[in-house]
């Protein structure tokens, strides 16, 4: 694994990218970079400047908050948008807990690949809809 | 005879290190600086690696200023030297400034050739060459597991193996009919392209170095990949087509026989003597068809890690390289580390998406002689010296480290130099460490200043500091002429640093 075809097979698997048709994920599949962390590795670090944009291919990952841990991270989840989209440190460690195979994004990349593909856009709009909702049911 | 023309006949040595390219040779160096017995043995009849080849178009990317601002011996002088191999002997640094021709501060692959054999030659770097690496296998031995390295010339055993083997392996994508194009790596003498259309596949580097140096032959060029082309200059860093190779772009805009096309290639197809390439454009899905006398696939080389895989070394990408730890020890298989070009595996902290420039003599250089010094205290029991620093000149230590150390310039939030702070507030300079290392693998009070870009054009100083376990970072103002040894910064830096050095003893 994984050429740029097999990267786009995969992308199609997911929820965020399933819009897209088979050329527009092959050229997708070009816009990020893949990059493999073995286990215990943190990924992001809670409160450090320039993270990237992640999405998970294999593997999983736990968020860490002050080293507690509040989450774990599977297939085809991604992190890291949020603290490119406010322009703040992460808030949470991100920690490899299996090999954990990613593509990654550049923050630089990340708006104009949004506003240049809209259905990805509205995908994760939604995903962070679901976290909002989750967060608000735990804390009533 | 035969010990001197061949050194490390087969048999057990502590560790052997395979390729002679900048990564081994670097490598081979640092581990003998080190006090640890090695062999190195390639497969090539000389040193220099894939330089021996390539560039195709016989031109680096990566430059050196024969005048500088710094002695050429100088360690300073480093950050204007992208090519030389690193060395503590004055009489072997810099070797590179010396082998240009005056046409360009780019050398040429030749001049690069000759700087990588004169610094094997005046290093004398022992490399068994003609021995080509076959297979791999794990056996218990007397001290733990260790490897046994199956050659043309017979098995070598050690306890630590050590690749520099490139990513040198031509990669072709799956496409239908791709048997019809030849790789990069099979390119002929430009003037047999004479009067061709030629179809390139691929926008990297290779794929914009093949459509440079092929302009003034071919009738036209098509350079071709589902994404679009970035530029260095768009990226502000060393992601994308560099400047060098920016006049297709020129070309294509001006609709002057170069055409840069965003989409997939559905297949290859021969038609008469002509070869019809099928695309599918990747913004709108529409279809196209083009014509070409010769198809190219610029598309990457991988890893050649031979049976690695089988004995259990994970990779990853379409570069095929190895999972490895921050010091680039393949985390699957302990043991087998990972030099030269091999090292941008590990990715470091990648901030503001800016990767490090492991995958460069300038950037895995550093990461060569790191990785000698890491076995010689993690494999070989050999204590490593860490000077103390007297607290009162640590700010201006940092400051100038920012300011002027290369390996801080070529390894931008990669690498570090590293303070720590003992107990008793003593204040230890640990040198030059991977910065992810500093920051996850250690536990003790430390600093850990690096040089950093934010991928919009800004190069600052940034500090790490850990007190207590808790880890800040602090950034330090931009600065127009990039030295950070200002009032400023002192003063930013001393106020960041005054936790750290509560404790230390006055003086």
């Amino acid at each position: 694994m994984a050429t740029r075809e097999e990267l786009a097979d995969t992308l199609a698997g997911f929820a965020m990218f399933a819009d897209l048709g088979s050329p527009q994920l092959l050229s997708v599949a070009g816009l990020f970079e893949e990059t493999v962390f073995p286990e215990g590795e943190r990924i992001l670090r809670q409160g450090l400047t320039g993270s990237g944009y992640y999405v998970i291919l294999e593997g999983t990952a736990d968020v860490r908050i002050d080293g507690t841990t509040r989450g774990t991270l599977h297939r085809g989840d991604f992190f890291g948008e949020v603290s490119i989209l406010l322009d703040e440190p992460p808030t949470a460690d991100i920690v490899a807990t299996t090999t954990l195979r990613c593509i990654v994004m550049g923050p630089a990349g990340v708006k104009p690949f949004l506003l240049a593909h809209p259905t990805v856009m509205f995908r994760m709009l939604q995903a962070q809809a679901r976290r909002l909702r989750n967060a608000n049911r735990w804390r009533s | 005879m035969d010990a001197v023309e061949r050194p490390f006949p087969p048999g057990t040595y502590p560790v052997v290190v395979v390729g002679s390219g900048p990564g081994g040779l670097q490598l081979s160096y640092a581990l003998r600086h080190e006090g640890i017995e090695h062999a190195v043995i390639s497969a090539d009849e000389g040193a220099g690696g894939m330089f021996r080849k390539w560039p195709f178009f016989q031109r680096l990317l990566s430059w050196t200023k024969p005048y500088a601002p710094a002695e050429r011996t100088s360690r300073e002088y480093q950050r204007y030297d992208w090519n030389s191999l690193l060395a503590d002997e004055s009489d072997l640094c810099g070797l590179q400034a010396d082998l240009l021709d005056g046409t360009s501060y780019f050398p040429s692959r030749p001049a690069m050739q000759a700087n990588l054999e004169s610094f094997a030659d005046r290093a004398r770097i022992a490399v068994r060459y003609g021995t080509r690496w076959e297979r791999t296998r794990r056996e218990d031995g007397p001290d733990g597991t260790r490897f046994v390295v199956e050659t043309s010339d017979g098995e070598y055993r050690c306890r630590v193996l050590a690749l520099a083997v490139g990513v040198a392996q031509p990669s072709m994508p799956a496409t239908p009919g791709i048997e019809l194009a030849h790789h990069y790596a099979d390119t002929r003498d430009a003037s047999t392209y004479a009067g061709k259309r030629i179809f390139i596949i691929g926008k990297q580097n290779s794929g914009f170095e093949l459509a440079s140096g092929l302009a003034q032959w071919a009738s036209s060029i098509t350079v071709c990949s589902p994404s679009p082309a970035k530029t260095s200059i768009q990226t502000k860093s060393l992601v994308g087509v560099r400047a060098r190779y920016v006049q297709p772009f020129e070309d294509g805009f001006l609709g002057l026989g170069v055409r840069i096309l965003d989409a997939s290639i559905t297949s290859l197809t021969q038609v008469g003597e002509a070869i019809r390439v099928d695309l599918r454009r990747t913004d709108n899905g529409e279809e196209l068809c083009v014509e070409a006398d010769e198809v190219i696939a610029a598309t990457g080389f991988t890893c050649p890690l031979q049976d690695l895989p089988d004995l259990g070394v994970a990779t990853f990408g379409a570069a095929k390289l190895p999972v490895v730890t921050p010091f680039w020890e393949s985390s699957t298989v302990p043991g087998i580390f990972f030099a030269g070009t091999i090292s941008q595996a590990a990715p470091g902290l990648r901030k503001h998406g800016v990767p490090a420039n492991s995958g460069a003599v300038h950037g895995h250089r550093y990461n060569g002689r790191i990785l000698a010094r890491h076995l010689a205290e993690s494999v070989f029991g050999i204590e490593r010296d860490c000077p103390i620093v007297a607290p009162d000149t640590l700010v201006d230590l940092l400051l100038r480290e920012a300011s002027f150390a290369p390996e801080l310039w070529h390894q931008k939030a990669y690498l570090a130099r590293v303070i720590t702070s003992e107990r008793d507030g003593t204040l230890r300079d640990a040198g030059i460490l991977p910065l992810a290392h500093a920051l996850d693998g250690m536990t003790e009070d430390l600093v850990a200043m690096t040089v950093e870009m934010d991928g919009k054009g800004g190069i600052y100083p940034v500090a790490y500091i850990r007190r207590g376990g808790a880890l800040s970072e602090h950034a330090l103002p931009e600065e127009p002429l990039l030295d950070f040894q200002t009032a400023a910064h002192r003063d930013q830096l001393a106020q960041a640093l005054d936790r750290l050095l509560a404790v230390a003893p006055a003086g």
